[in-house]
């Protein structure tokens, strides 16, 4: 099943598979939105958006229509 | 000897770059503007050891050279512009200890044009708090740089810095990435085209829409033209190069960094779950509002009653103690007061610029505007806009520019559209005071009624900002796509010294741009009030003495009769009465009249302009207040400022378009006479019509 960011609960994590780079801005790959690296999802404003995220380090936010285009792999946690 | 270095500091936003910026030149800086845009420029001098002095600038800060704003155009700018008089000798790149890898990113950009490049890693203070340590020396050789490890905070690390600047000639300018890697034949063919350049400056001159400096340009035209590969083919370079450029780094961090996860403790999980929660969030939110604008009205009310009544003082002083005459007169009468104008809001702006900068480095911010994007992209905004909002509490100007990162040009355009509506302190005089006349004294749940009333005022603001934005986004038909990326940054316990050097610099600016306005004005107006044409102002004394012959007027009553005869036959008198009948519907006379017409210079020379008209041939020195209670209305009788027309008049200023100085940066940030001109326009009208419904309804 193919999951997208924008489907990631809170507390949740995964690993970033693809990104289709015409949807995303350059600025989200530089900041560490690229495929292998991790995802959590820290906090989600009313109406699950924006969306905080704790992507490889990286502390940002994003709107949930561009995290649709950002492809995981959910980790079960353990 | 009198050898200058020049610096560049460069950095992503949010790793304390300007603190660095404050600790190596301290007060030896100076804030100017990049020619041609509005963008600030800082730069400051520093001395280093061995009497060598570094000329230091602080670039905005940026994530990477791959340019997205006005701004962040400015660093890639000046790197690849070797003939630009600030072209660094060495660029110090300053990192946050606990975002390294992201903020490595731009320091294997900048090595890879070859400038010597330094490494600062700043707040070192927290490593030991966050688990991490770092094994430097292993930094050092395989980033191929020096690194200072600093600590703004405890001002530790700053004087290895200064030497690791006096010795830039040591450091190392082999490049990081080698851009054949990221695509062989295309990079290939690129060098061949052009075999004198270097690589990575060429990938970037092709990727970024850049300006180049006049002698650069021609070299560059060509390249920009080397375009066998269409945007998306290079987007996807760029992704790959991203991608090389975190292997690397990573490579790197995997011996150079650990980080125990175990010891770290996380004080921002803690604040986030309360201060980005659903409903607590929100009422924080509010409650932080609340305060500062209770603050902004009790705590300045002391020092301000202090300046009115030393400026009261002082005019009384001049004309007691200076020589009788025209110059004692303009002095007393036209400067002092104008002066006491401005300078009688400086505790209440400085409040404001001082909560504007703690709430903007401790990181709340960002946290405020991941709360309210949704909302406010409902009425066409962007999250984003939320920081010029609250920052066009203290000016426009610096509002409309913080649109920048606003990412949709259409999310932008509406922000810069509506940032006039909400309160700039450059109202808050014509409130004040006007809200000191008419509001009565009272409390309510302990916020006293003037309080609230001011609380109003910016709701209404906002109020107005927001709906009006709501209508521009069904009318305007502009298609961009809407992208949206914030950093959360660390919560930081602000330093002081930051603090205060922004309030002052701010305020600084504020009172000596309006004061030199405000100057002016109040000198013609001094001019046109105390002189006029024909018999009526040149003969007043007669005419009077003839006409109140009969009556038994004291001395002092008739010498108040001349003068008010006088003031309404003087230059400003007659141009006074002339735009009367269109604003006498509104509640106001002549000399409100006059001052809003001055105040379309800059909406705080209200008060300044009252100042100066009132106290033209009145000799009892008062305050300012006291001198407008006592005014009265000519047709209807009883005080002017009454309650129906004070309110007119807040709403008047409230959404009136009366500042040249915004409307000429709309202009520059819009590109086009066609938006600022429509704001002039709308505003104005729109605070015409409000205004005179409220009057005619409350009076």
């Amino acid at each position: 099943m193919k999951d997208t960011l924008a489907h990631l609960k809170r507390g949740e994590r995964a690993i970033i598979t693809d990104v289709s780079s015409n949807a995303i801005p350059l600025k989200l790959l530089e900041m560490g939105c690229l495929p292998g690296n991790s995802v959590e999802l820290v906090q989600v404003a009313p109406f699950q958006d924006p969306m905080y995220l704790n992507i490889n380090g990286s502390h940002l936010a994003i709107r949930k229509e561009t995290a649709s285009h950002i492809l995981i792999e959910k980790v079960t946690n353990g | 000897m009198g050898k200058q270095i020049n610096v560049a500091l460069i950095g992503n936003p949010n790793t304390g770059k300007t603190s660095v910026f404050n600790a190596l030149t301290g007060l030896n800086q100076k804030v100017g503007n990049y020619p041609g845009i509005t963008v600030e420029k800082k730069e400051g001098i520093c001395k280093l050891p061995r009497g060598v002095k570094a000329h230091i600038i602080d670039l905005p800060g940026t994530y990477s050279l791959n340019a997205s704003s006005l701004d962040e155009n400015v660093v890639i700018e000046l790197l690849l512009n070797k003939n630009d008089k600030d072209f660094p000798d060495i660029a110090v790149v300053v990192s946050d200890v606990e975002n390294l890898k992201r903020n490595l990113l731009l320091f294997t950009q900048i090595k890879d044009l070859e400038i010597p490049t330094l490494l600062v890693i700043n707040m070192a203070d927290r490593m030991n708090y966050k688990g991490i340590s770092l094994n430097i020396d292993y930094l050092e050789e395989h980033l191929q740089t020096k690194i200072a490890l600093i600590s703004t905070r405890k001002n530790t690390g700053i004087d290895d810095l200064k030497n690791l600047i006096t010795n830039y000639k040591e450091v190392s300018v082999t490049p990081c990435l080698n851009a054949y890697e990221i695509d062989k034949e295309y990079f290939g063919n690129l060098q061949k085209a052009f075999p004198n350049q270097l690589l990575y400056k060429l990938w970037l001159v092709i990727t970024q829409d850049v300006n180049f400096g006049k002698t650069d340009r021609k070299d560059f035209d060509a390249v920009a033209d080397f375009k066998t590969k269409s945007k998306g083919d290079l987007k996807r370079l760029q992704q790959k190069e991203t991608i090389k450029r975190y292997q690397f780094i990573n490579n790197i961090l995997k011996v150079g960094q650990t980080i125990d996860a175990s010891k770290a403790k996380d004080l921002r999980t803690r604040l986030d779950r309360v201060l980005t929660h659903k409903v607590w969030g929100y009422v924080i939110f509010t409650i932080i509002l609340l305060t500062i604008f209770q603050a902004i009205y009790d705590w300045a009310e002391l020092p301000m009653d202090f300046i009115d009544s030393v400026f009261a003082s002082l005019s009384e002083w001049t004309k007691n103690v200076l020589p009788v005459g025209a110059f004692t007169n303009l002095l007393a009468e036209g400067i002092i007061p104008g002066l006491s104008g401005i300078v009688i809001f400086i505790p209440q702006i400085a409040f404001l610029f001082l909560f504007i900068a703690v709430l903007e480095e401790s990181g709340y911010m960002s946290r405020v505007v991941f709360l309210m994007d949704r909302i406010m992209r409902r009425f066409g905004l962007s999250g984003k806009s939320v920081v010029p909002l609250i920052s066009g509490t203290a000016c426009a100007i610096p509002a409309i520019m913080a649109t920048r990162n606003i990412e949709s040009w259409k999310e932008r355009l509406i922000t810069i559209l509506v940032t006039p509506f909400t309160t700039c302190s450059a109202r808050l005089p014509v409130y004040l005071i006007i809200i000191s006349l008419v509001i009565p004294q009272g409390r309510f749940f302990g916020l006293s009624y003037q309080a609230l009333t001011l609380m109003l005022l910016y709701l209404i603001g906002f109020g107005t900002a927001v709906f009006s934005a709501y209508l521009l986004n069904k009318i305007l038909k502009i298609k961009s796509k809407t992208f949206f990326v914030i950093e959360m940054p660390n919560y930081k316990l602000p330093l002081i010294k930051n603090v205060a050097l922004t309030v002052v610099e701010k305020t600084k600016s504020f009172v000596f741009g309006a004061g030199k306005i405000i100057l002016a004005i109040s000198i013609v107006l001094w001019f046109l009030a105390s002189y006029g044409p024909g018999k009526d102002f040149n003969d007043a004394e007669n005419i009077i003495k003839t006409e109140y012959a009969t009556e038994n007027l004291t001395e002092e009553d008739l010498q108040s009769k001349i003068a008010s005869h006088k003031l309404e036959h003087s230059f400003i008198g007659i141009t006074g009465r002339a735009i009367e009948p269109a604003i006498r519907p509104l509640g106001y006379d002549w000399k409100i009249g006059i001052a809003i017409v001055s105040s379309f210079a800059a909406r705080e020379v209200f008060v300044g302009t009252l100042a100066t008209i009132y106290s033209v041939g009145n000799d009892d020195e008062d305050t300012i207040k006291n001198r407008m209670a006592a005014e009265l209305n000519p047709i209807l009788g009883g005080p002017l400022f009454t309650f129906a027309s004070g309110i007119s008049l807040l709403l008047f200023y409230a959404f009136a378009m009366q500042c040249m100085s915004t409307l000429a940066i709309v202009k520059r940030e819009t590109n086009s006479w066609k938006w600022p001109i429509l704001q002039l326009v709308i505003m104005t009208a729109f605070a015409y019509i409000v205004a005179l419904i409220a009057f005619q309804f409350l009076k």
